[in-house]
């Protein structure tokens, strides 16, 4: 009888332990791990038929929303000490600003930080005018057309393209010159002093090809003399191809590797069989009745 | 057990048959019936142990696939993004297995869980033990082989996932010929004998294959079958209670109860490895691709047993000095070198330890709980600090990423706290547990807290407290009454000290301060005291004592006839 | 009762003081004891989880012929479903089993718990007197007190022979000094960059024109005929040769004493292995001109002969000297002027 109120007294401490929040986050992390959004190419940008009215309404958007860090030319602004407030643009061609301005890095929020990825602040046509005016400032990479980060389907003399070699070789390329920082699935990575590599799933293609083009804030560049276009070209192929492939082993606990794993071998794995052990060895409820013949004789082992 | 009369006919022929030969009467007698107590902290072992056989059976299904060799080959398997790109032999047949054999993949992420949960099991298991005291005679060299079975667990994750060759362990491997090469005067030969050359040669994967397949199984079996006969021979541990005593042992016998819900555990650790190798992706090595020494990915992490000398690795400062011209790498050897080796002696020696400061020779089979050893208690959570801080350190991009901080700050921080953190929660700990002490006491002087909160006629207000139960208090006071080691004064005609007095003098002063501040049980004369002042409260109250008022028999502290909270099942 | 110091061993700590033992309370019938229909409850409850388990472990055969790997896998939710299916009905299959066998120590076994006594883990003493005096007789009938000469001769011949093992060891492979003059660019203090030795593009070959790289780009290089090499000879000098170029301005770079003329119009190049403990390293930061070292995070500044800024690396990374050749293409002017990688003994001669 007594152990009737003290497993009910062990019930409802089991209630009050943070066990089932732990289960319920550790569920939460597992999809969202696992689950990452559609990935969908970007709209074609390639259009560089610029016009006189382009540049110009692209120069009164620039000194609008721009001039106050890259000056009213372009020039850039120095701070007291002398450091950079806002780079020089002259030279960064048509492809930075797509970039910057397209995938909302700039404008910055507040100068110093790393540039986020956010919902952009320009839209397409203004984003293409502002570009346009920086590009008329200098040289500088244009905007890539859809052609350059699409693989072909047929080789220049007409035998059919083989895709497969493409994305095996910018896989090999990935490897080598992305993945140091951008971890071995694109997910991104630390760097230096609160610095970070951003994830490379769900960016458009063209964002990368311009990314890789111009070197955007910390990142280095892969111009053309570094990377040849084709060996972009097969990057971002391999990155869609792997984006469309099936995670193979169930879910994919964020790839980050083996610290996610070490976690989830610990609250799932090592968590789960203790709550079994703790099931098996507790006791079972009591009933009030007794009986009164015992069927089973117990040996006396003492 | 030889046959009887009263057993079923063919059951006992077939004992007969292999009494006659194996005369297992004698064994069967004891053992058969062996009595194992119940507690859930006790199964933590066996969650190592099944581990361990899922390893032995995913194992063997791995090897008949599975080929060791670092030639090199193009792979032409049906991965797609990885054809015809170069790789060893090794990582082609791990592709293999993943991607070409039906439950391969299965099989290889089971087996690399499996491996993660045996290192895990093993070490919750030993913190049960170091925190129940069940380390303490005559059990210190299982102590002793369990930290073996540790160290060779983690040697033998780290050679099994650096088999497939891939880029992630590849970099490890790597990382391991530094380790090597950072040794003093033998560092350089000691890696050109164990690549077979210049790394990465082609002899590293064959032999890690032979030291993860037979050479650290092998050992692991034996110390495990010896670690299991003595387990059997001292008989298991048990909490202290009303009729459990150091000198038997109350429990379920082996057969039928404690060997169903063992054999029940293996199946239920079993098959949460298969679900967990089913649903979760662990060392996706067609995503690193293979080794290859000039490429890297971000978040370059070994497997978490072998995380936190990868932090201390990431946290010290670049300190190298030279002697005889020749550089000396502090900055590898003390995370690799020296820490590691130091903390599985200090581990090792810890039951020695507490036993030389005790002065106790006695055996015990009572286990104490956490609190009532606060000095012990405290000792493992500040090792254990230290474990976690620098594992923490040892995902130190993944925190600064997830958590928008600076690797370089988060490295300064936990350069400081490797060092003040243990001493804090040593700190802390101890305290906590002597408060804790203090509650116990209260409820064995002064009853437990009703929740009633009572009214006077002047109109203060005060908690009522009622004596626990017979059977509770005698669980509290089921332990030992410490008392400090003191040499005892031998001094010879001169007056001048025996010899070894230093050393006593030190001992003596641990010993005071490893019990300095606990709190003893009370003594007879102290809770006839208590409980003569109670009753006297109590004869105040006696007349508010209405049934069923004061909601106390609900607490499970009591037995209330006829009152059942649950119904009868 | 108090521990007193140095008793002798053997004896059981005594813990019933101040309270007398209670005794072990006496046994409770759970519901299925007494009532014979909970009881059959349980037992089909039992059963049924034995019969759901081969109804997984069905499941599990039939995922296995269903569910196709190799060139062409079932997907399902964006998940392997071979790996999915076999894993979870492998796991249900095997978790009813051991849930039923549970519940059936948990609900029909009987529950009542025994005791049984301890003894002391040493053995009697008559049990030590009579092995002590058998060890005794054996060691005087072997003579082995009484003739040292037998006894030392034969430690001696097992401390020697138990060097055999360590001796047979040796051709585990070379001594780094046999390996260092063996061939073009082996051992520890050499790599296969030579004077005029072209930089070129790792994974692809391709060589470098100076003119092409522009400020901020960053290229994983490795010499040229690295890739005319194959297995083990390919890996070795992958694993010794492989190094990033940079481009900055010229004026940034603070060029180390008689390093002057080791870039060429602001392109500098470093050994890609890093000196803590041998990872390869290419975090590059175009701004800061820092690379990070993703195993450790050791930090280098490429401006300034690659020192150290943070992190456990205790060397700067060597540096490759540039210069071009005719055709405006990146060489060597030689190989590394310091082994690269990590600190080893021997690396001071």
């Amino acid at each position: 009888m007594r152990f009737l109120n003290r497993s009910a007294g062990r019930l409802s401490r089991h209630r009050r332990t943070p066990l089932a929040g732990a289960l319920v986050l550790v569920l939460g992390l597992l999809f969202t791990g696992g689950l990452y959004s559609a990935f969908s190419p970007g709209a074609s940008a390639g259009e560089t038929n610029t016009t006189a009215e382009d540049i110009q309404s692209g120069k009164e958007l620039f000194i609008n929303g721009c001039s106050f860090c890259h000056g009213q030319n372009g020039e850039g602004v120095l701070t007291a000490s002398g450091d950079q407030y806002g780079p020089p643009l002259a030279d960064v061609g048509a492809a930075s600003v797509d970039f910057q301005v397209g995938t909302g890095r700039m404008p910055l929020v507040q100068p110093g930080q790393q540039a986020e990825r956010k919902p952009p602040v320009y839209n397409e046509e203004e984003t293409l005018q502002l570009a346009a005016y920086v590009d008329s400032l200098g040289t500088g990479p244009a905007i890539p057309d859809e052609s350059n980060y699409t693989l072909p389907e047929t080789n220049e003399d007409g035998t059919a393209f083989d895709k497969e070699a493409a994305i095996s070789r910018g896989g090999q390329i990935f490897l080598t010159n992305c993945t140091a920082c951008h971890n071995f699935d694109g997910q991104g990575g630390a760097m230096p002093r609160g610095g970070y590599a951003p994830t490379l799933r769900g960016v458009e293609p063209k964002y990368v090809y311009e990314a890789l083009l111009t070197g955007p804030q910390s990142m280095p560049s892969f111009s053309n003399g570094n990377l040849a276009p084709d060996q972009k070209r097969d990057v971002i192929a391999y990155l869609e191809a792997t984006d469309e492939q099936p995670s193979y082993g169930g879910f994919g606990l964020g790839s980050l590797g083996p610290v996610s794993e070490g976690i989830f071998a610990w609250i799932i794995g090592i968590g789960g069989l203790v709550g079994f052990a703790v099931w098996i060895a507790a006791h079972t409820t009591r009933s009030t009745r007794s009986k009164t013949s015992t069927a089973v004789d117990h040996g006396d082992l003492a | 057990m030889a046959a009887t009369p009263k057993k079923p006919a063919k059951v006992g022929a077939v004992a007969n048959w292999a009494d006659e030969r194996l005369g297992l009467g004698g064994a069967m007698k004891k053992n058969l019936r062996k009595v194992f107590p119940d507690h859930w902290s006790f199964m933590l072992g066996e969650i190592a142990l099944w581990s361990f056989v899922v390893l032995l059976l995913t194992g063997v299904f791995l090897t008949l696939w599975f080929d060791p060799s670092m030639a090199e080959i193009e792979y032409q398997g049906s991965f797609d993004p990885l054809r015809g790109v170069e790789m060893s032999r090794s990582m082609a047949s791990t592709l293999n297995i993943s991607f070409d054999v039906r439950g391969g993949l299965l099989m290889r992420q089971m087996h690399h869980w499996a491996a993660s949960i045996f290192i895990a099991s093993m070490m919750i298991h030993m913190m049960r033990v170091y925190f129940t005291g069940a380390f303490r005679k005559p059990r210190e060299l299982n102590w002793v082989i369990g930290c073996l079975l540790l160290l060779l667990g983690t040697l033998e994750g780290f050679t099994g996932y650096s088999l497939p060759d891939d880029l992630l362990s590849g970099t490890g491997v790597r990382a391991a010929d530094g380790f090597l090469k950072a040794t003093p005067v033998v560092g350089s030969y000691m890696s050109f004998f164990l690549f077979g050359g210049e790394f990465p040669g082609d002899s590293i994967i064959p032999r890690l294959y032979t030291i993860h397949i037979l050479l650290i199984p092998g050992l692991l079996l034996g110390l495990i079958a010896a670690h299991m006969l003595l387990l059997v021979y001292h008989k298991h541990t048990q909490w202290p209670g009303p009729g459990r005593t150091e000198e038997n042992v109350v429990g379920f016998p082996m057969l039928p109860v404690y060997a169903a819900k063992a054999g029940g555990f293996f199946f239920i650790v079993f098959g949460a490895t298969a679900v967990m190798g089913g649903l979760l992706t662990i060392n996706p090595v067609w995503k690193f691709g293979p080794y290859d020494p000039t490429k890297v990915t971000a978040g370059s992490q070994p497997d978490w047993y072998m995380g936190w000398p990868d932090g201390l690795l990431r946290i010290i400062p670049g300190w190298e000095s030279t002697i005889f011209g020749e550089p000396i790498s502090w900055n590898i050897m003390i995370p690799i070198l020296i820490v590691p080796p130091l903390m599985l002696v200090i581990l090792m020696l810890l039951p020695f330890i507490e036993a030389w400061i005790t002065g106790d020779k006695r055996e015990h089979h009572l286990l104490e709980r956490p609190r009532n050893a606060p000095t012990r208690t405290a000792v493992m959570v500040s090792l254990m600090t230290f474990y976690g801080l620098a594992w923490a350190a040892g995902g130190n991009d993944l925190i600064a990423i997830r958590l928008d901080l600076s690797i370089n700050q988060i490295t300064y921080f936990m350069r400081v706290a490797i060092f003040l953190g243990p001493a804090l929660a040593f700190y802390i700990t101890r305290r906590w547990c002597i408060s804790l002490q203090r509650h116990d006491e209260n409820k064995l002087l002064h009853g437990y807290e009703t929740g009633v909160i009572m009214r006077s006629p002047e109109g203060g207000y005060s908690e009522r407290h009622l004596p626990i139960s017979e059977n509770a208090a005698y669980t509290l006071t089921a332990r030992d009454r410490e008392q400090a080691w003191t040499p005892s004064q031998k001094v010879d005609e001169n007056g001048v000290a025996a010899p070894g007095g230093r050393l006593d003098g030190i001992r003596s002063k641990l010993s005071t301060l490893m019990y300095a501040d606990n709190v003893q049980k009370p003594t007879a004369a102290e809770l006839e005291e208590a409980h003569h002042h109670a009753e006297h409260e109590h004869a105040l109250t006696a007349a508010l004592d209405g049934h069923s008022a004061d909601g106390h028999q609900f607490d499970g502290h009591h037995a209330v006839e006829g009152e059942n909270l649950r119904g009868d099942h | 009762m108090s521990i007193q110091p140095d008793k002798p061993s053997g004896e059981v700590a005594k813990v019933s003081d101040p309270l007398p033992d209670p005794g072990l309370p006496a046994h409770t019938w759970r519901p299925t004891d007494v009532d014979e229909g909970l009881a059959k409850r349980a037992e089909r409850q039992v059963a049924g989880f034995f019969a759901a388990s081969a109804v997984f472990t069905v499941l599990f055969f039939v995922s296995y012929f269903v569910f196709k790997v190799g060139d062409d896998w079932d997907v399902t939710g964006g998940l392997g479903a071979s790996t999915v299916a076999l894993g979870l009905t492998l796991g249900l299959a095997l978790l009813c089993i051991g849930v039923g066998i549970i519940q059936w120590a948990r609900k029909l076994m009987t529950d009542q718990e025994i005791m049984e006594m301890r003894h002391p883990a040493r053995s009697s003493d008559e049990d030590r007197e009579a092995s002590l005096a058998a060890l005794n007789v054996g060691l005087e009938e072997s003579g082995i007190a009484r003739r040292p000469l037998i006894r030392n001769s034969l430690f001696g011949a097992i401390g020697v022979i138990a060097l055999a093992p360590i001796v047979l060891l040796r051709d585990l492979g070379p001594t780094p000094s046999q390996v260092e003059n063996e061939e073009e660019g082996l051992g520890l203090e050499h790599t296969i960059w030579k004077a005029g030795k072209r930089v070129v593009r790792d994974v692809v070959g391709t060589p470098i024109r100076a003119a092409d790289l522009q400020i901020g780009d960053l290229v994983n290089a490795v010499p040229d005929g690295m890739f005319q090499l194959e297995g083990t000879e390919l890996q070795v000098q992958k694993a010794k040769a492989a190094v990033i170029v940079v481009r900055m301005e010229p004026e940034e770079i603070v060029p180390g004493p008689g390093r002057e003329d080791w870039s060429v119009e602001g392109i500098v190049c470093y050994s890609k292995i890093c000196t803590h403990v041998g990872c390869p390293i290419s975090l590059y930061e175009r701004t800061t001109h820092h690379v990070l070292c993703p195993c450790h995070q050791s930090t280098f500044d490429l401006a300034d002969s690659a020192k150290v800024v943070f992190g456990p690396a205790a060397r700067e990374l060597p540096q490759l000297p540039l210069s071009v050749d005719d055709e405006g293409f990146l060489v060597a002017q030689s190989d590394f002027t310091e082994p690269v990688g990590p600190s080893y003994w021997g690396r001071g001669q």
